[in-house]
């Protein structure tokens, strides 16, 4: 049993080889063929992730060194892998709900062309490939290889439908976005070199180093580590990319948005949660700017009329609550979401994908409604989505919720009123989803209504599995009041995160916020009810408007900063060149032209001529030698 | 016989030369000028190197030979360029009946 730890580099190794046989022989394989490649390589991935966990459970945890990755000087980057608690949970996630999002893609995608569908799981194994390579890594350089590849990743399959010119345009925005955090998450780790000479994980964070760091480069490292973390995991400013990420297939946005990519950035925090524990200003920026993320991102979702565009906003809006958990330093709590978010949203998404695929690829939800009767399976399973990430009692949402609402609390009151506020929100959005789609009247068109069917098995069967882990997959994490030793996640994960102290709440208080926020919650669902049980097309208006129109941030941005970049470019590229460059080059080429014709008078073929100038410049060499020569 | 003697006929002789080069169209003419700067330079050597030769030769038998030496190779060498230089000229008049070097401006084109 011990020897797992020793091949666990054939946990990311695997999806590779199922990147490269894919995306090779996409053309020679057969659909059957490529989806038991796509899903087999996760599948044995998952297998050795679950042997890891175990072993990891026991206590063994290891870091398996390959070769030096980059070595100057005195600076060794080890191609390292570090298996531990964080990461081995990290790893369940990816491989187990990439997994599931596998099978129901050969579904759900099988229509699209042979050498289409090849790439298409190409790009998915690479992706979870990226994705394990970033929690593996035992430094921070692995870690960013792992950072880009996600980006990449991303952006190939958002861009996956390239012929449409809107999505491509999707594509390079999330790239673009990305780049900009990553850069930051560049800066942070050259700072780290610079201030400590090493990147690897165990050595930054050896005490000894950190009582080496002034406050003031930890405020900066871990403020520029946020920053990148703001990018890959849509925060405020950096948020927009997410939204329009639903260009890609609805299986692709279910693993960017569960699974993969947007959850690198808590792990990147959680991972560095020493570092963070010791600047208190980036701490109370991570838990404002998440906070402020989370409501934002939730009022805009209140209007949204796009089934994809309401869980895109959700997330980001659960990715706040996540940064908020962080900045109020309950990094298990962050965690803890960061997994119960994986299996709800996941499974909603995956979820809508079913809904759309029934409504033959109509993503509006004022055409669709009184869906509950035809698609059983769905509106079952996306009811549990609903519920568990509203935060009811006692699916899985509302312990990761109520954690996160609990480390507010003790923060400052301020910070769980909005919070608690947002929560509510999202309450409301989510079963306002639910109830326009799913109950009420149909209102698409005859051709749509007569074509409903549920979704074949490979589709329904994660949607249940998914589904069953929204409901169970909270029990690991029950406060101490509720059960005593209730909390095993906590546990599972102290050694490598600090513990943020004893909680200084009583326990009547805790039971008290539970309580109202779960009352809260309900309430929530009833107006819900009433309000959209027989949902009626109007046209928005004033604030509403406001709020469907995500606020105008997109807009906002085109003024403040891509109008004016594409007017500089256009500056540059109509003035700037044509006169000044252009005529730069061109000069030379007359000046040149010009003076050759001067010159050319000089060669008059008189013998005489020629040797006047021939005295003439020695007598003047003679002369320069003579007298400036001294 | 003090050497500014020397150096000023050499003088002479070499400027009636570059005179006579500048401003003559004749080749024949020009060409003996250029012979006029060369005997020029010759002189003037030959007039160092005796020089030379006086002041050391107490402490060098030889001081100052290399430069009369050097006199025969110009001799020498300005003899091969008279022949080559005669024939040009020679072939000039052949073909356009004349020798004045204004009429060799072709080049130009």
């Amino acid at each position: 049993m011990q020897n797992v730890l020793q091949i666990v580099y054939l946990i990311p190794l695997l999806p590779l080889i199922g990147f490269l046989i894919n995306g090779l022989g996409r053309k020679q394989l057969s659909k059957s063929m490529i989806s038991v490649i796509g899903c087999g390589t996760i599948l044995a991935s998952f297998v050795l992730s679950i042997w890891v966990f175990l072993q990891v459970k026991e206590g063994n945890t290891h870091v398996a060194a390959y070769f030096d990755f980059i070595a100057v000087g005195k600076l060794k980057i080890p191609f390292a892998f570090q298996i531990d608690q964080l990461s081995a949970l990290f790893l369940l996630i990816i491989t187990g709900v990439g997994f599931l999002i596998h099978v129901y893609s050969t579904s759900y995608m099988k229509e699209e062309k042979k050498e289409h569908f090849g790439r298409y799981f190409a790009y998915l194994n690479l992706f979870v490939f990226s994705m394990l390579l970033l929690v593996m890594g035992a430094n921070f350089v692995i870690m960013f290889i792992g950072w880009e590849g996600v980006g990449l990743c991303s952006y190939l399959l958002i861009g996956y439908w390239f012929k449409k010119p809107e999505y491509t345009r999707a594509a390079n925005k999330a790239f673009i976005m990305n780049r900009i955090g990553d850069l930051a998450f560049l800066i942070a780790i050259f700072w780290l070199i610079n201030k400590l000479g090493t990147v690897t994980y165990s050595e930054v964070f050896s005490s000894a180093n950190l009582h080496n760091l002034k406050t003031s480069d930890i405020t900066v490292i871990t403020l520029l580590l946020f920053v990148g973390a703001t990018g890959k995991s849509a925060q405020i400013p950096l948020y927009t990319w997410l939204p329009d990420a639903m260009a890609g297939p609805t299986p692709v946005s279910a693993l960017i948005h569960a699974a993969t990519m947007v959850t690198a950035g808590i792990y990147m925090i959680a991972r560095s949660n020493l570092l963070y524990s010791m600047a208190p200003l980036t701490m109370d920026i991570v838990a404002w700017i998440g906070l402020a993320t989370a409501l934002l991102a939730a009022t805009i979702a209140l209007k949204q009329n796009d089934i994809k565009k309401v869980l895109a906003y959700s997330t980001v809006s659960q990715l706040g609550f996540m940064f908020l958990a962080l900045g109020c330093g309950a990094y298990t709590a962050a965690v803890f979401h960061v997994m119960t978010h994986a299996f709800f949203k996941a499974l909603l998404f995956l979820g809508s994908g079913s809904v759309i695929h029934a409504m033959s690829g109509e993503q509006d939800i004022r055409n669709m409604g009184g869906l509950s009767k035809k698609l059983k399976i769905t509106f079952i399973t996306f009811l549990i989505g609903c519920i568990a990430i509203a935060g009811i009692p006692p699916f899985s949402g509302f312990f990761s919720k109520d954690a996160i609402l609990l480390s507010a609390f003790e923060k400052s009151p301020v910070l769980y009123a909005i919070a608690l506020f947002t929560a509510l929100l999202t309450a409301f959005y989510m079963f306002r989803l639910l109830f326009i789609t799913f109950s009420g009247t149909f209102r698409g068109s005859r051709e749509q209504e007569y074509h409903v069917h549920e979704s074949p098995a490979a589709m329904t069967i994660p949607l249940i599995v998914l589904a069953l882990l929204s409901i169970a997959g909270g029990f690991v994490g029950i406060p101490e009041v509720i059960m005593k030793g209730g909390d095993q996640l906590s546990r599972f994960l102290s050694p490598v995160i600090a513990s943020h102290g004893e909680s200084t709440v009583s326990h009547s208080t805790e039971y008290m916020l539970m309580g109202l926020s779960t009352v809260l919650v309900v309430v929530m669902i009833i107006f819900a009810w009433f309000k959209f049980r027989n949902y009626q097309r109007s046209e928005a208006n004033g604030f509403g408007k406001l709020l469907e129109n995500k606020w105008y941030v997109d807009e906002l941005y085109d003024k403040i900063i891509v109008n004016p970049l594409n007017q500089l470019g256009g500056f540059l590229k109509n003035t700037i060149e044509k006169n000044v460059l252009d005529g730069l080059v061109n000069g030379v080429g007359r000046l040149v032209n010009y003076g050759g014709r001067q010159l050319r008078l000089l060669q008059s073929g008189q013998v005489g001529n020629y040797v006047l100038l021939m005295v003439v410049s020695m007598v003047l060499i003679f002369a320069i030698q003579f007298f400036l020569r001294k | 016989m003090p050497i500014n003697y020397y150096i000023f006929l050499a003088m002479a002789l070499f400027s009636i030369g570059i005179v006579g080069v500048l401003t003559r169209r004749n080749a024949i003419i020009i060409f003996m000028c250029i012979e006029l700067m060369l005997n020029a330079v010759n002189l003037l050597l030959v007039a160092f190197s005796k020089m030379h030769h006086l002041k050391s030769v107490a402490t060098d038998a030889a001081a100052g030979t290399d430069g009369q030496l050097f006199v025969f190779f110009i001799m020498v060498v300005a003899a091969a360029e008279v022949s080559v230089g005669l024939a040009i000229i020679v072939m000039m008049y052949r073909n356009i009946h004349s020798v004045d070097v204004n009429f060799l401006n072709r080049l130009k084109h």
